[in-house]
């Protein structure tokens, strides 16, 4: 259910970059989330859904990259993927683990069309 | 054309936490944001943390609901000052109800806010009010393998109070097993089991959140 107030900062944002440069809409939007996140993709579609219309990204295209979590070692300093349960150290199975990625949230690039 | 946005999504809410904490800060206000599913005790915790802890700190509470004040009630009933907010729908609070509800408490006569969140399991997790730590609330009947359904609320909180630990055995609730999944999502946080009702373990709660309270807020009056 938050998804919806996560969309609807992607198009007020979005709305903000195209308008300032000029574009007439909004074709693909690109958001970047780490699976540590409580984001859900289909969650985000329906938002859009519901969200988009009468924006310049009404016919946009939404897309979204999902990033596995990543830590490192305090120990032995090993850098390794894994999933969103496990994260000690597989090399020396400590507990003091760094994550390095996974909880990324943001909106990468989006594509536009210019006002002619 | 292709622009290159690199906005994060939380970055309106994230900017208004900041100025939230700058706020507590300055006032060397200590704040708690409590979590957990709805039912499982989060307004009984608290009242029986205000008990412990009302002699020692000035407290106030920040109510979020989806509707009503009964909460709000409660805690005022015990001479404590709270503000409630109503999100009408919303799953969960943000920065800017946050700081709404700072308009109306005297941030001068405060050392502690407890805010209790949403009943929700989910939708909190990733927003950040400002806060110094938020803290989950999982209460026995909800079975003691939560942390492999909801496993983002455990990694963000740094403290997790068992609470309703008096119905244990009739819950069939496995302590070790709820012990050993938290370890592996989250080997920091401190596990307090209580029954707010009984008043069982709510000691060594309060004993650490005042050390947090301490020791976080450096700013003197």
């Amino acid at each position: 259910m938050h998804e919806f107030s996560l969309m609807q900062s992607v198009l007020n944002d979005v709305e903000a970059s195209a308008r300032d440069a000029g574009a007439e809409r909004v074709t693909e939007i690109k958001l970047v989330v780490g699976e540590m996140r409580e984001v859900v993709f289909e969650a985000m579609e329906f938002a859009f859904e519901a969200l988009a219309p009468h924006t310049l990204s009404e016919h946009a295209q939404l897309t979204m990259r999902t990033v596995k979590p990543r830590s490192r070692c305090s120990q032995c300093g090993d850098d390794f993927e894994h999933d969103r349960f496990h994260w000690s150290c597989p090399t020396c199975d400590s507990l003091a683990t760094e994550l390095v990625a996974g909880k990324e949230l943001y909106i990468d690039t989006i594509e536009v069309d210019l006002a002619k | 054309m292709k622009l290159d946005v690199s906005k994060p999504l939380l970055d309106l809410n994230d900017r208004l936490a900041a100025k939230n904490r700058a706020l507590f800060d300055e006032h060397g206000i200590f704040v708690l944001d409590m979590l957990a599913s709805p039912g499982a005790g989060k307004t009984s915790t608290i009242l029986a943390t205000i008990k412990q802890l009302r002699d020692r700190f000035r407290i106030a509470v920040i109510e979020g609901d989806i509707a009503s004040d009964v909460d709000s009630q409660r805690i005022k009933e015990q001479g404590i000052p709270a503000v409630q907010i109503n999100t009408g729908g919303a799953c969960h609070l943000e920065s800017k109800m946050i700081a709404k509800a700072l308009d109306v408490l005297d941030l001068c006569a405060l050392d502690l806010i407890i805010i209790e969140n949403v009943g929700n399991l989910v939708c909190p997790t990733d927003f950040y009010l400002g806060e110094d730590a938020k803290v989950m609330i999982l209460s026995v009947p909800e079975g003691h393998d939560k942390p492999l359904k909801y496993p983002g609320i455990f990694q963000v909180s740094s403290a997790i109070i068992l609470n309703k630990i008096d119905t244990m055995t009739v819950f069939d609730f496995d302590e070790r097993a709820f012990r050993a999944s938290v370890a592996q999502l989250n080997p920091r946080a401190t596990i307090f089991p209580v029954s707010a009702t009984t008043g069982q373990g709510i000691d060594l709660w309060t004993q650490w959140l005042a050390n947090r309270i301490e020791t976080g807020s450096k700013v003197t009056k």
